[in-house]
């Protein structure tokens, strides 16, 4: 189980061991101190390791993950887990703007709250957010599933296109094209397992779903005042 | 009975300069629609531009080198700043960012084919790396956009330098749209999105804003790739000056600059000619950026938009670039607007040498299109052959200027070998205007 201490070992040289990772290591389980904030840590890994991190990080923590999981035992700067292949990328505390943005698999789950754009453009990874989430999240989401147990601020949805927005408590507003939908079974379905994978006990009947409407998905000029 | 009187004289049917015929049309065009014009292609209107520079040439003063016999270098490296494994091309002249999506698959592996036969790189676009196209580039820049289409962090591994698009000079400020047309199957994959549907590709990125925060950014993707690629970052030119020194600041091993001629795939055509300024007048305040930040030819400077022979080359590390990217130029060279197709043109309400309705994926050519009876009409072997034979041609034309000005490598070149046919040009440029010793402004 390696340690790393942040204080005393590079960035730098943390990362590289990191990618450096084969499939089959047996160096499975690495513990990360004193964070200390720093923006990068852990990036780009595509190892089925765990990384434990105690303490806050910055920018980018976990981005473009592949296989592994990433565990914070404090808040996330902006940009956690960015860009997300596979994985579990688990935070306990609170994650700034943009947390997940473009994430197109994998499971980031974030204990507190997430400030704005939380998953923009996100493209098939699953979002879990155990607080609530700040103005303009899920701006322009492809694919995949957000789910919010608290609150979400204004234009949650704008521009939306296939993700599946659900909350359970208030919408401020909804953005651009984005609507309330009653979910099918299948959409609990997914949600139920969303929330199975994330650890957290909820039930998904006290959720609301939020989608697209379609009605933004050609360029036409009777639509020109949603634009 | 008396002859009729002759007519007298009238004047001819005059057209207003200000209402001329293709501004009446545009406007008979939108009255119709209700909606603005989207098009391919970059500006089409005159621009201060190249044309509007010199070279003088050896003289008594100063001694020029023998064609076909002396030495005069083109290579040029790219991101000496902090990568580990800089880009080593053997010409100054790159193949700019184009997305498979606006272009077909066969055009993406004929650019990829050309640019490696004479050993220069090819870019990606919106929507990530092709198969095609990263094993026919012997050196592939990724571009990190906005909307991160098709976004990997194993194709950022597998590219030989990273570009991260904050703008395209036909466009500074603005987004992009595919329309659904020609979002083919394999597009739709590619961009984890609906097939058939409008495909708005951001404006902003989605996790950084600001200088402060790109310089994280940067540090971020350096740090996923171990520090071994040069890190590029393109802006379209508007502010050259501060964005350059921005991107500096930001840690760029590399500024692309792109002018408004620059190509774009599909964008509003008020926007390509009216937002934005021609790369002729950005070049020197980059370069001044660069020289008041002591990092001219430390951090390289790449510049594009309307170059088409070796003169704009030339023209263009003269004033202080160190290489070039062409678009557009190079899909002609593949093949695009070929009098050949001309009856397919005028079918489609355009003509050979006009077309710029890249967006509508009906492209005869097989190059802007997804269509896969068009695309299968380019051949891109034979393509990739033409686009060789056009770089190489660029690459002489530009060794013959440099030679003429007495230089032994075409990074020799400097603004004392230019003057300004205009007065717009020189002042521009920075150069004297033809004939006298005037810089306007100095």
């Amino acid at each position: 189980m390696p340690d790393v201490d942040l204080s005393e070992t590079p960035l730098r040289e943390l990362n590289r061991a990191l990618h450096a990772l084969e499939p089959g290591t047996n160096e499975t389980h690495w513990h990360v101190a004193n964070p200390a904030g720093r923006h990068s840590i852990a990036v780009g890994l595509d190892a089925p390791v765990t990384v434990e991190i105690g303490g806050n990080v910055g920018y980018y923590c976990a981005g473009m993950n592949k296989h592994a999981t990433v565990h914070v035992r404090g808040n996330a700067g902006v940009g956690l887990a960015e860009n997300m292949m596979s994985g579990v990328v688990r935070v306990d505390g609170d994650a700034s703007q943009a947390a997940g943005a473009t994430g197109r698999g994998g499971l980031l789950v974030i204990g507190g709250n997430a400030s704005g754009r939380c998953g923009i453009s996100m493209k098939g990874i699953d979002i879990v957010v155990g607080g609530s989430v700040g103005p303009m999240s899920a701006f322009m989401a492809q694919a995949g599933t957000l789910v919010v147990l608290g609150d979400a601020g204004e234009a949650l949805g704008d521009s939306i296109y296939e993700a599946r927005l659900f909350v359970r408590g208030t919408v401020k507003s909804l953005g651009a094209d984005c609507e309330e939908k009653t979910p099918t079974d299948e959409d609990r379905s997914i949600l139920a397992d969303v929330l199975s994978r994330a650890g957290v006990a909820a039930d998904p009947s006290e959720f609301r779903l939020y989608g697209s409407a379609r009605r933004l998905y050609h360029f036409h000029v009777d639509n020109v005042d949603a634009y | 009975m008396d002859a009729p009187a002759p007519k007298p004289p009238g004047t001819l049917p005059r057209f207003s300069a200000t209402f001329d015929p293709h501004t009446i049309s545009e406007i008979r065009r939108a009255a119709a629609t209700g909606i603005y014009d989207i098009r391919g292609f970059g500006a089409k209107r005159k621009l201060p531009h190249f044309d509007d520079l010199l070279f003088l040439g050896a003289s008594i003063s100063r001694y020029p080198l023998e064609g076909y016999r002396e030495r005069c270098g083109t290579e040029v490296v790219l991101g000496t700043r902090f990568a580990k494994k800089p880009v080593e091309l053997k010409t100054p002249v790159t193949i700019a960012g184009m997305s498979f999506g606006a272009l077909s698959a066969q055009a993406k592996e004929a650019l990829g084919r050309g640019a490696s036969t004479v050993g220069t790189s090819t870019t990606t676009g919106d929507g990530g790396m092709t198969p095609e196209e990263r094993g026919h580039s012997s050196i592939l820049v990724y571009q990190v956009l906005p909307s991160r289409y098709g976004m990997n962090p194993d194709d950022l591994r597998k590219a030989d330098a990273i570009e991260i698009v904050v703008g395209q000079g036909a466009k500074p400020g603005g987004g992009g749209m595919l329309l659904g047309q020609k979002i083919s199957p394999r597009v739709a994959a590619m961009r984890n999105l609906p097939e058939g549907i409008d495909q708005r590709s951001a404006c902003r990125h989605p996790d950084w804003t600001g200088p402060d925060d790109l310089e994280i950014k940067i540090e971020e993707i350096r740090e996923i790739t171990d520090w071994q690629k040069p890190i590029y970052v393109k802006v379209g030119a508007s502010r050259p000056y501060y964005d350059t020194a921005l991107a500096v600041k930001s840690g760029a091993d590399v500024v692309v600059l792109d002018g408004m001629q620059g190509g774009t795939a599909a964008t509003q055509e008020v926007f390509i000619e009216h937002v934005g300024i021609p790369i002729l007048a950005a070049i020197r305040p980059a370069v001044q950026a660069l020289q008041d930040l002591g990092m001219h030819r430390k951090v390289q400077l790449i510049v594009s938009g309307g170059i088409r022979n070796g003169a704009d080359v030339a023209k263009a590390l003269a004033l202080g670039a160190d290489a070039v990217a062409i678009g557009t130029a190079a899909l002609i060279a593949l093949g695009d607007n070929a009098p050949e197709l001309e009856a397919e043109y005028e079918a489609l309400g355009t003509v050979a040498g006009a077309y710029d309705d890249w967006h509508e994926g009906r492209d005869p050519a097989g190059i802007t299109t997804q269509d896969p009876v068009l695309a299968a009409r380019l051949d891109p072997i034979k393509a990739g052959r033409r686009l060789a034979n056009y770089l190489a041609v660029l690459t002489l034309e530009t060794q013959t200027i440099a030679r003429a000005c007495g230089k032994s490598h075409v990074h020799n070149l400097e603004p004392e070998d230019l003057v300004a046919l205009t007065v717009e040009a020189a002042a521009m440029a920075g150069v004297p205007l033809a004939g006298t010793n005037w810089v306007p402004g100095r």
